[in-house]
């Protein structure tokens, strides 16, 4: 029956204020069956309180072949990161 | 009374959930094997909840009422003992079961008794999913290939002649609402109302079909061969 059904991701929003995310996927023959399968399979020990499905067909993959292209250049480049400056210690949540 | 009622509401969804259980590991895929156990699970949440009150005036759990009681002690109606049959007559007696299921519990959370109106409440919610899962399936098949349009309609046939029972009594009068939400399903479904049989009852007051004590049988075999055992 899989077999014959396409594939949808599952994200799932843990709770409110959080963003979805990816979870999984479910085999459904539409988004309809695709949230109940996506509810049986992932939320039913209380993982969440929303949740999106989406064709895995409509998800365009960054090719591993081009890993070292896209990727690579980023791992020296430490001022990228804003650690160079000294938090005060009042500011919360950063 | 009150027990007779809650006796009845713990049995359906105790049997009926060991009916689900069955289908665990054999289910036309992993989404549906979870889905039917989930319902299963609910199920059996209430079972545990009104057994656990019809039992009480005599001291007794809902493990003894569940464990300990021969066939003719228990009152579910005979739809839910029906064996599994194939994915379409499972669907079609969970369907008539939780469209009948959720109209009584959505009156009886407004009951007198507060714990009867409690349990109904919490478990409606539940039940509305069971029923909207069943239903869609009801349409898909129905409306999808030749073959599952013949078994499922080949299922609510087998179902039919026991759903005169869980209209007996004061629940009588949910029948309209529940023969409009059916047939309703069914017309999508591009599938006909089953023609009108003579019903089968007797499940309330403990005449069953052979098929319930071969439910028991392996329901109850490790309670009984080993009394009071615990993980």
């Amino acid at each position: 029956m899989t077999a014959i059904l396409p594939l949808w991701e599952v994200f799932v929003r843990a709770k409110n204020g959080l963003s979805h995310r990816h979870v999984g996927s479910v085999h459904a023959a539409d988004a309809r069956m695709a949230i109940q399968a996506a509810r049986d399979v992932y939320t039913r020990r209380m993982e969440g309180v929303s949740l999106w499905v989406l064709p895995s067909a409509a998800i365009t993959a960054s090719d591993p072949g081009e890993a070292d292209a896209l990727f690579a250049p980023a791992a020296d480049k430490v001022y990228r990161h804003p650690t160079f400056y000294v938090v005060p210690d009042n500011v919360k949540h950063i | 009374m009150r027990e007779q009622l809650a006796r009845e509401l713990g049995d359906d969804a105790l049997i009926l959930g060991h009916r689900l259980s069955e289908w665990c590991g054999h289910a036309p895929s992993l989404e549906i094997d979870l889905a039917l156990a989930n319902i299963g699970l609910d199920l059996l949440g209430q079972a545990q909840f009104f057994l656990t009150l019809a039992g009480a005036p005599d001291g007794r759990d809902a493990d003894a009422l569940a464990y300990r009681r021969t066939e003719d002690e228990f009152c579910n109606c005979l739809l839910v003992e029906q064996p599994n049959g194939d994915f379409a007559r499972t669907i079609a007696r969970q369907f008539l079961f939780s469209a009948w299921q959720e109209l009584r519990f959505a009156e009886l959370a407004g009951d007198a008794d507060a714990q009867i109106a409690a349990i109904a409440a919490k478990a409606v919610k539940e039940i509305s999913y069971h029923a909207s899962f069943a239903g869609d399936w009801v349409i898909r098949l129905g409306d999808g290939t030749e073959e599952s349009h013949r078994r499922m309609a080949e299922g609510l046939d087998w179902c039919w002649r026991f759903t005169d029972e869980l209209f007996a009594g004061d629940a009588a009068a949910l029948r309209p609402a529940w023969a409009a939400r059916v047939e309703a399903t069914l017309a999508q479904a591009g599938l006909p109302t089953p023609k009108p049989v003579r019903g089968i009852t007797g499940g309330r007051v403990g005449r069953h079909s052979e098929h319930l004590g071969h439910i028991l049988a392996e329901m109850q075999y490790l309670p009984r061969a080993h009394p009071d055992a615990v993980w």
